[in-house]
């Protein structure tokens, strides 16, 4: 067969899962048709309802439901030369690859630093996002498992905390910049669990701010956000287009943030509890 | 979490290291005469699509049914659509166990692989309600002790609970032991959609010949052939394509429900089964289905059972 048509023949073979070994575009993959593709959205978008602590069908409801927008988001990065150094290099965020203790040493007004402020401050650790697994393309993955694991990086650089009221904004913000149709479902079913003040909070400050900045910002997932760990975050919010929301509640006082002092002996991964 | 995790790092090796067998079991008979025509206990057997040495199979199985234990009959109800509940009343009506007399020694039951105690709660209630007999018993086996536990606890709402008529035992159905399971000792042996998941199906229908008595019934409810062309198609994107993702969905366990479907699909088909249960020693109806023969459809093949005397 010629080797053009080979690519296309495999992920053809793959049609119908039935466990015979072959090739897999990346470890874990679960081929889908487009019959399973369709009752696993529909099954995972019921069960994440029904018990939202399912983070897998989470997981599974965005890649399911991922559609052109992940062919769009790529455009994005090969647009700019610094989202094509994102799909060259492929980085993950792991708190294996990511230095906590050199980040906590840097000086105060770094993006470097204020992220892992935020991390003390709400109590999560990097490593709380599932692999991809029903995406065929492993490039498309790739930008799929990115966008997860940049999420955190959103809430740094827009500030807000992990209580669901935010969440939510930020799936909005999120929304206006990507376009991914997960996004715009948490965004329409999330508010179902909030509060009448809350949910009057979110769309009288909140999701104007968020529309608004998502859609002019430039689209996060062409930033290498690892390059930039020691930029000023306020040039950074500049460069990107972004501006500050309104302001948020924490559950915990700034002046408790930022405990990781650089002079205390740097275990290889601090204690943090996980989310 | 580890046996998710197990099958997962086992799924990507070819050769399978060794793993160390659980305390309670007995190490697996020297396979001198097997199936696979090899007497090399390093030869491989099948686990679902893929190949896996002999040793390994039992510990692999026994992962999976831990994985999908707590589970299990929310997803036999969400993939047989309940049906399976009609195929066991079918399996249990069709052997009628309980005898009236009670002046006699109770009828002697042993339901292997029945972990969940589907097959036993509903041989003890036909006995009692069809037969007013109270003095059968059922000694409920199975490999894996997290399924017995489930056993344990759905019996704790019966009233069979604390009775001599019901008790759980852990054991191998390929090698039961003669000092908990002597020879003849059995009147009814029962296994249902156990047996395929044995590594070598021969041994157990050894054991069954060895445990049970002279005039003693053997029977299995297993999944077979659907002999139809249309329907077996239609049946096999159902169990491909539907089951995995309900495993996903309901339980998060995408590959233990795959490896299910998969061994279903490796068992023999019905008269070949038949032919090993006559090799056993056991007499079968003839090499045909229904009536006087040695087995019996339910749904167009989906499940099947099989039955034998030992004479």
């Amino acid at each position: 067969m010629h080797p053009a048509f080979r690519h296309v023949a495999r992920l053809g073979a793959r049609a119908l899962s039935t466990g015979t070994p072959t090739r897999r575009p990346y470890e874990g993959f679960v081929p889908l048709n487009t019959f399973e593709n369709a009752f696993l959205a529909v099954g995972s978008a019921v069960m994440s309802l029904a018990n939202p602590r399912r983070h897998d069908m989470i997981a599974a409801l965005g890649e399911t439901t991922a559609g052109p927008a992940l062919p769009r988001m790529r455009e994005h990065m090969l647009a700019s030369p610094e989202g094509r150094r994102v799909l060259r290099e492929r980085p993950r965020v792991h708190s294996n690859s990511v230095d906590m203790a050199a980040l906590a040493a840097l000086p105060d007004r770094t993006f470097g630093r204020a992220y892992v402020d935020w991390l003390e401050r709400c109590g999560v650790t990097p490593d709380t996002r599932d692999a991809v697994r029903y995406i065929a393309d492993p490039e498309l993955a790739y930008v799929m498992q990115r966008y997860r694991e940049c999420h955190d990086f959103y809430h740094c650089i827009t500030h807000m905390p992990v209580s669901v009221e935010y969440e939510i904004a930020l799936k909005y913000f999120e929304f206006a910049n990507t376009g991914l149709p997960m996004t715009a479902i948490s965004a329409l079913f999330g508010p179902l669990r909030l509060t009448n003040a809350q949910r009057d909070r979110l769309f009288r400050e909140y999701v104007p701010w968020a529309l608004r900045c998502g859609a002019s910002a430039r689209p996060l997932i062409t930033v290498y956000w690892e390059e930039r760990w020691e930029q000023d975050i306020e040039d950074l919010k500049a460069e990107l287009g972004l501006w500050d929301a309104p302001p948020a509640k924490w559950r915990k006082p700034r002046a408790q943030a930022g405990q990781l002092k650089a002079s205390a002996p740097a275990p290889a991964s601090p204690e943090l509890p996980s989310m | 979490m580890l046996a998710r995790q197990q099958i997962r790092r086992l799924a990507r090796t070819r050769a399978l290291p060794a793993l160390s067998r659980p305390y309670s079991l007995p190490p697996p008979p020297q396979l001198e005469r097997d199936s696979h025509g090899s007497s090399n206990a390093s030869s491989t057997t099948h686990f679902g699509y893929r190949e896996v040495p002999k040793d390994a199979k039992e510990s692999l199985v026994k992962d999976v049914f831990s994985s999908v234990a707590s589970s299990y009959d929310v997803m036999n109800d969400a993939m047989s659509l309940g049906v399976h509940r009609l195929w066991k009343d079918s399996f249990v009506a069709h052997l009628n166990p309980g005898r009236a007399d009670q002046s006699r020694p109770g009828m002697r039951c042993i339901d292997v692989a029945g972990g969940t105690c589907d097959i036993a709660l509903r041989i003890l209630d036909h006995a009692r309600e069809r037969h007013a007999d109270r003095e059968l018993s059922v000694d409920v086996v199975d490999i894996n002790p997290d399924m017995l536990a489930e056993g344990a606890k759905r019996v704790r709402k019966t009233m069979y609970h604390n009775t001599p008529q019901i008790a759980f035992h852990v054991g191998n159905a390929q090698d039961l032991g003669s000092e908990a399971f002597p020879d003849n000792s059995y009147d009814l042996y029962t296994i249902a959609f156990g047996i395929r998941n044995c590594t070598s199906v021969p041994d157990v229908l050894r054991e069954a010949y060895r445990v049970l008595k002279p005039g003693g019934t053997f029977a299995c409810l297993e999944f077979s052939k659907v002999t139809q062309p249309l329907f077996a198609q239609v049946y096999d994107s159902y169990s491909f394509s539907v089951i995995p993702l309900l495993g996903t969905i309901l339980a998060g366990d995408r590959d233990s429900y795959q490896y299910l479907v998969e061994s279903i699909r490796r068992f023999p088909p019905q008269e070949d089964f038949a032919r090993m249960i006559q090799e056993a020693g056991f007499a079968t109806g003839g090499l045909w289905e229904g009536k006087r023969g040695a087995w019996t459809d339910l749904w167009g093949g989906i499940a099947s059972i099989h039955t034998g005397v030992k004479l």
